[in-house]
């Protein structure tokens, strides 16, 4: 992982791997697939299909704007990537969804983001809560149904918070869930908050990311000042411990000595959020979905934070070393060593069996706002070529890296979500490093806030693809005929159908842990399992042996009942008649 | 069966109007329900004597689905029926959603049925057309003709044209058109003419102008309408030619509605002849 700027380390860096089949020409495949699209379309998609002409200099994408309708998208709603993603594992904290009984329900434990409390801890994540809006709430308003839920749930669970949740009708109506809170809050005496991420609210989940983040930013963090008694205190950030990911990357710091106060958010307690400005240094695993909360707590608390990746062997021994390096201890320093040294003695002959079936097949990735990226490294690790890959709802910095920040133009639905104004905490704030420290850091080639973006990493000549189309999709696997598509549940399905195997990497199907190296190995077995089946060419679909379906229309239009175009599209008054003047 | 809606600026005397012409149509022996789709629940209040009709969405809570038409459906002046939608109060939940709700519950319940022999419907809805629930009677031919009751006062006038841009968007789909407009004088200059002009610029008429008088409001004191509080006064009269007007009325139109500077330019004419 050349994003993280540390140099030193003992893995040299390899190579790219190549793949066996000969590859279409890129700029023709992209001509092909937005060929078919009306011109307006085309325009826009042009900007959101690009070929990695020069990794060292990425070409601007553009990237979360508005999903062109009819596309078949697989993004998400804001409500999703607020209360599924961000605050959803918070295992303590009990999620009450304010709206019809869908929005809770399709948001429940989907994610498979696990938990494993402590005997004295409470795990509210099994339970699916909604205030269940009927079309009553909706005519009369729904704040008085809302405050009997919180009681309710309160008097059965007494839990120590409660987050409540707004969907969309709640937004329409003008439901005000913050004040239903804030009095729920002084009649319980626990910490009751609402979020307002309706789920029109921007163009995908991204912006339920961001509202959480100011959320958890705002109403939890920092209430507890108790820090943990280590040396070496991180926090994890964007770390969502899908299949159990979370505890292997704990386990191996555990290993190293270092300790994780907090993990936002996978398996993580309430108290531990609360406490979570007591540690050293915030290491961001998914940059997109919470950049926010590791800026905003460098400005409040003076705690630094880099971007590391857990995902892969040879970037997770990157993202060590470069925890070691800041906190600049010898005795921690030879530890990560010696783990690392142990960790690869076991994967590496897993590795080495597995390349040797793997070499030279290829991947497309169209998942997430990170994941894209990072498991790009798990397949370059047993020698797969990444062909294509893109982000659902990733902004340009996670395509190019940070240094495009200043150039990304915020448009009116970015504005739309509130930018907290954050000032030094007149207690609490601590600078993690002098100006001494820092300088001899940057002299050694570390660097803060290092997210330099898929783009750079990539291929020349693959293809970047942001908030893929379905037609796309199906171009792609024609054209390029992938061994693996590694995307989300929504696509899994017609990827499998057209033969090709899907890994879904938003839950990760049944499997997992992905992460650290021993997450890698099930990761690479996964791979091998999926690319050497013989099961795909077995199937015989029937559209194969028979392409002739036979069909009948249902619907004939009436041809004279048919306006012309003209008339749909301008809806002009009409001229006066004479008789009017009668 | 004739479907009417009236609309008009908050505070113009829709229910006042709507409620003294229905009187004035069932005195004439008409069979006519009254509609209202104002979360106040105030439009049947002079036909009723009083506020004493249970809303539709009241019941519909408090009952469950286990709803009669006679909870909701109650005989006022000459055997008129009154039924009010109801609402939440001020500044919480959805009133158009109340509205949809409510009419589509009397469609269920038979209201609208031909064992009902109804004449007239009438829809008194509240204030502008400011969402699409207030759309709803003017939505889907629930009301095909529409009156709106405005004034010779800019604001009256402003909101008068801005409801036609309403109907002539649901004319292109549906059956909805304009009937007319009501002058409900609140003696400014000029005002008979400058409606009828204003009128026949949307290519409609100005059906009735109502002259202002006392007796309104001391019938409406009385909870009652002009007509059923006395029968023989100036303004009974006036009422009952709004109703035959409107019994009679074929003039059924898209309306054209007029830009603002028409509409600014028409007032200065009118407003400043003086």
């Amino acid at each position: 992982m050349s994003n993280l700027s540390e140099k030193t380390g003992t893995g040299a860096e390899e190579a790219v791997p190549e793949p066996l089949r000969p590859q279409p020409d890129p700029a023709a495949a992209r001509e092909e697939f937005l060929r078919i699209y009306p011109e307006k379309t085309r325009k826009k998609r042009a900007k959101q299909l690009l070929v990695n002409c020069d990794p060292e200099k990425p070409v601007e994408i553009g990237a979360n704007t508005r999903t062109i309708p009819g596309i078949m998208t697989q993004r998400g709603c804001t409500y999703a990537g607020c209360r599924g993603v961000v605050i959803g594992p918070m295992h303590d904290v009990l999620h009450i969804t304010h709206g019809p009984v869908g929005c809770s329900f399709y948001s429940w434990q989907t994610r498979r983001n696990l938990a494993k409390p402590h005997p004295d801890q409470t795990n509210f994540l099994q339970y699916s809560m909604t205030t269940d809006m009927m079309e009553d709430e909706i005519i009369f308003g729904g704040e008085k149904k809302l405050a009997a839920a919180i009681r309710e749930a309160y008097r059965i669970f007494k839990p120590k918070a409660i987050a409540v949740y707004a969907t969309c009708p709640v937004g329409l109506i003008g439901d005000d869930i913050h004040t239903v809170c804030r009095l729920a809050k002084a009649e319980l005496g626990i910490n009751v908050f609402g979020f307002s991420c309706e789920g029109y609210k921007g163009v995908s989940q991204s912006a339920g990311h961001h509202i959480a983040n100011n959320g958890v930013f705002k109403h939890m963090v920092g209430l507890n000042d108790k820090a943990d008694d280590a040396e070496f205190r991180i926090n994890i950030f964007g770390e969502y411990n899908i299949g159990g990911d979370a505890w292997e990357i704990d386990t191996l710091l555990r290993k190293c000595g270092v300790h994780v106060t907090a993990t936002l958010s996978g398996d993580i307690s309430y108290d531990q959020v609360t406490r979570c400005h007591t540690a050293d240094l915030n290491v961001v695993q998914c940059h997109r979905s919470i950049n926010y909360m590791a800026e905003m707590m460098e400005i409040k608390y003076g705690i630094p934070w880099i971007k590391v990746n857990f995902i892969g062997a040879q970037t997770t021994a990157k993202s060590l070393r470069k925890i070691a390096k800041y906190f600049d201890s010898r005795k921690l320093t030879d530890r990560v060593e010696e783990v690392i040294a142990q960790e690869m003695a076991e994967l590496r002959p897993v590795q080495a069996e597995i390349r040797a079936r793997c070499q030279g097949k290829t991947a497309a990735l169209f998942v997430g706002g990170s994941r894209a990226h990072h498991y790009q490294d798990l397949f370059k690790d047993i020698g797969m070529t990444t062909v294509a890959a893109g982000y659902e709802f990733a902004h340009r910095d996670d395509y190019e890296g940070r240094s495009v920040l200043p150039t990304i133009k915020v448009d009116a639905d970015s504005r739309n979500i509130e930018e907290l104004d954050v000032e030094p905490d007149a207690k609490r704030f601590r600078p993690r490093r002098t100006e001494e420290q820092n300088a001899a850091l940057a002299a050694g080639g570390f660097s803060y806030k290092d997210y330099e973006g898929m783009m750079r990493e990539m291929k020349k000549g693959a293809l970047v693809i942001d908030d893929i189309s379905h037609h796309e999709l199906e171009k792609l696997i024609e054209l390029y005929k992938p061994d693996v598509i590694a995307s989300g549940i929504k696509e899994k399905f017609i990827i499998e159908k057209m033969g090709i195997p899907c890994k879904q990497l938003h839950s990760y199907d049944y499997g997992g842990p992905y992460a650290a190296f021993t997450g890698a190995a099930n990761f690479y077995k996964e791979i091998d399992r999926m690319v050497n089946t013989k099961v795909w060419k077995l199937v015989s679909p029937p559209w194969k042996r028979d392409p002739q379906i036979p069909a009948r229309l249902v619907h004939k239009p009436k041809a004279s009942r048919a306006e012309p175009d003209e008339t749909v599209k301008t809806w002009k008054a009409p001229a006066k008649k004479a008789d009017d003047e009668g | 069966m004739r479907k009417v809606a009236i609309y008009g600026k908050g505070g113009i005397g829709k229910s006042t109007t709507t409620q003294n012409t229905v009187a004035g149509l069932v005195e004439m022996g008409r069979k006519v329900m009254v509609v209202g789709c104002d979360p106040k629940a105030d439009s049947t209040r002079l036909l009723l004597g009083g506020l004493a009709q249970r809303s539709v969405l009241d019941t519909l809570r408090e009952e469950g689905e286990d709803v009669e038409l006679s909870d909701i459906r109650s005989p006022g002046f000459c055997n008129s029926l009154c039924v009010e939608s109801g609402g939440p109060e001020p500044g919480v939940g959805c009133a158009g959603r109340g509205i949809i709700t409510s009419i589509n519950m009397l469609e269920q319940l038979g209201a609208y049925d031909d064992s009902e022999k109804l004449d007239y419907v009438f829809y008194d809805v509240l204030g502008d057309v400011v969402c699409g629930g207030f759309a709803m009677p003017i939505r889907e031919g629930k009301a095909e003709e529409i009156y709106i009751v405005c004034s010779g006062e800019m604001m009256a006038m402003y909101a008068a044209n801005n409801i036609s841009k309403g109907i002539l968007k649901f004319a292109k789909t549906g059956a909805v058109r304009l009937g007319g407009l009501i002058c409900n004088s609140r003696k400014v200059d000029n005002e008979r003419e400058m409606v009828e002009e204003f009128a026949k610029k949307l290519g409609t008429q100005m059906i009735h102008f109502v002259p202002r008088h006392n007796d309104v409001q001391r019938a409406e004191i009385n909870r009652k309408t002009v007509i059923e509080w006395n029968k023989d006064c100036e303004q009974a009269a006036e009422y009952r030619a709004l109703a035959r007007a409107i019994e009679g009325n074929k003039k059924l139109v898209i309306p054209n509605p007029l830009s603002i500077a028409e509409l600014e330019a028409l007032l200065m004419e009118f407003g400043l002849m003086n």
